[in-house]
């Protein structure tokens, strides 16, 4: 697929874009063929902290910001898939060696990987979050100099794994070795950090579908990351958007990649176990 | 990113003109986390504390509250209740217990600690991200703090 070209054409497609949408009752099927799910029975970990139903961010956004993810021509964030495309093509470093050269077609050995993660690995004996292994890979198989974590390169090299997973449930393990990262993870999640003393569930648990100022607030859910924003037009990863949230708190935040962002994911990412992968979405 | 809350830079004129001002370590909070003492020893001025109440930059106490009598504000808030009625609710002495540290009357509220400066986790430096070290400059300065309550003591339904 070549989204680059066929983008000239996305006025023209948006104009016959249905017109009806029904904002937290809306459905979602991408390109007119794929299902998402965006609203999940919650998952039993959760002991019913939100209610019956998990929902996606998407179910939260405008009208028009909704329209734009239904479709991948009109949806920027599919720019950097293609571009990930190109860069999964790549001979770089000492073992002169592209992502293909091990991979091959991502479309067949990509299926899936999204949804595990972050996942444990057991050679390395730590959590992994899809950034890290994609640096393991780049660093270790390749000889290539690791990418910087949340920056372009990988959060589009994410974008394009992600995609291929579209539409499959979120399915991050918590229990067995991962269990003690989720702890953390959990624990971070309801500490009121800052000087507004505020933790992610003020927000995100006892709050969504609430106005915060001109805000509508959602689950912050991450089943759609990496997530292009309309904001600063271009994919974010989760963690950058954690470290957003921290600092609007007024509080001393944490890196993207530090391992309390890895168990944060990690956390975070189980309160989604059901929704679909729906990556690259598209948010205000 | 969202930035619901800002809080303007605190004049140090505050400070100077009020020998009476209680800091924010020695305010008295009864059982029922009640202030009765004046914390800047000077009547408070309604009008501005309506300003700090809408304002963005300073309490944007909108950002959670509907305010009816600041109708022309847009994106109130839905998070706490609206403060409609609340000079009929509540005393002067109760709304500056309310507005220097909620928890004090409302346990564990979301709502955040106006005249407070220690015993926060992971304490910023305002929106930059980056570490600050305890006492904190507080959210608003005595006066400000004088100013909401003479505001919201007007709120009559
Ligand atoms: C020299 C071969 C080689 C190259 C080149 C390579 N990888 Fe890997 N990759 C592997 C191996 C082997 C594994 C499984 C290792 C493991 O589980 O620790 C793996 C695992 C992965 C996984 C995890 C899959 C899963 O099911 O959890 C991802 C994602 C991945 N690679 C992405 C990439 C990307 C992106 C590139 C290019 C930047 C790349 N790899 C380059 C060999 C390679
Ligand atoms: C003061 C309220 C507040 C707090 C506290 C807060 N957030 Fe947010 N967050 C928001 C707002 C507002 C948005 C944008 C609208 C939305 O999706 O909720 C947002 C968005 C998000 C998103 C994007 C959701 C999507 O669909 O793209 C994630 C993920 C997120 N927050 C996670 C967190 C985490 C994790 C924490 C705790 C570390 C946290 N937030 C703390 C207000 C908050
Ligand atoms: C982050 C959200 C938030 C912000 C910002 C906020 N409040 Fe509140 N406020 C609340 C909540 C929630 C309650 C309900 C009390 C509780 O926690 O149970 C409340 C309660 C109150 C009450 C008592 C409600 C009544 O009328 O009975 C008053 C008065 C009040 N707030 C004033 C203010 C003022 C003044 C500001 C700005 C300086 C402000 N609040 C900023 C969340 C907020």
């Amino acid at each position: 697929m070549n989204f680059k070209a066929t983008l000239a054409c996305a006025a023209f497609v948006a104009s016959v874009a249905p017109a009806a949408f029904a904002g937290e009752d809306a459905e979602l099927v991408l390109n007119g063929e794929i299902p998402i799910v965006t609203t999940a029975p919650a998952p039993a970990h959760l002991d019913g902290v939100l209610g019956d139903e998990i929902k996606s961010g998407w179910l939260f956004r405008s009208d028009e910001t909704q329209a734009t993810q239904m479709d991948d021509f009109d949806n920027p964030g599919m720019i950097f898939v293609d571009q990930a495309q190109a860069s999964w093509d790549t001979v770089e470093g000492s073992e002169g060696k592209s992502c293909a050269s091990c991979h091959n077609d991502p479309a067949e050995s990509m299926k899936g990987v999204r949804a595990t993660y972050p996942k444990w690995n057991e050679e390395a004996g730590e959590v992994r979050t899809l950034a890290m292994q994609i640096n393991d890979c780049r660093e270790n198989q390749m000889g290539a100099e690791p990418w910087k974590y949340d920056k372009g390169d990988i959060v589009s090299m994410e974008a394009l794994i992600s995609v291929q997973s579209r539409g499959m449930p979120v399915n991050v393990a918590i229990d067995g070795p991962a269990q003690s990262t989720w702890e953390q993870g959990k624990e971070m999640y309801y500490t009121r950090y800052g000087q507004f003393e505020l933790s992610c569930a003020n927000c995100h648990e006892d709050n969504f579908g609430n106005m915060i100022r001109a805000d509508h607030l959602s689950q912050g859910q991450i089943n759609g990351f990496p997530v292009y924003r309309l904001k600063n037009t271009k994919l974010n990863g989760s963690h950058s958007r954690f470290k957003g949230c921290i600092r609007d708190t007024r509080a001393e935040t944490f890196n993207p990649g530090s391992p309390e962002f890895v168990a944060l994911e990690l956390y975070v990412a189980s309160r989604g176990n059901g929704l679909s992968v729906e990556a690259p979405s598209v948010r205000n | 990113m969202m930035k619901w809350i800002a809080i303007a830079a605190l004049s140090s004129v505050a400070g100077m003109a009020s020998a009476e001002a209680v800091a924010p370590a020695d305010v008295q909070f009864d059982d029922y986390g009640a202030v009765e003492v004046s914390l800047s020893g000077t009547p408070g001025d309604a009008a501005n504390g309506a300003a700090i109440v809408g304002d963005k930059k300073q309490g944007n106490c909108v950002a959670c509250h509907q305010v009816g009598a600041l109708a022309d504000i847009p994106f109130q808030g839905e998070i706490g209740p609206a403060l409609n009625g609340a000079g009929d609710r509540w005393t002067e002495a109760e709304l500056r217990g309310i507005v220097s540290n909620s928890k004090k009357t409302f346990e564990g509220s979301m709502m955040p600690s106006y005249y407070k400066t220690t015993g926060y986790i992971r304490p910023g430096d305002a929106f930059t991200g980056k570490a600050a070290s305890e006492p904190l400059p507080p959210l608003m300065d005595a006066q400000m703090i004088e100013d909401v309550v003479a505001f919201l003591a007007t709120l009559k339904e």
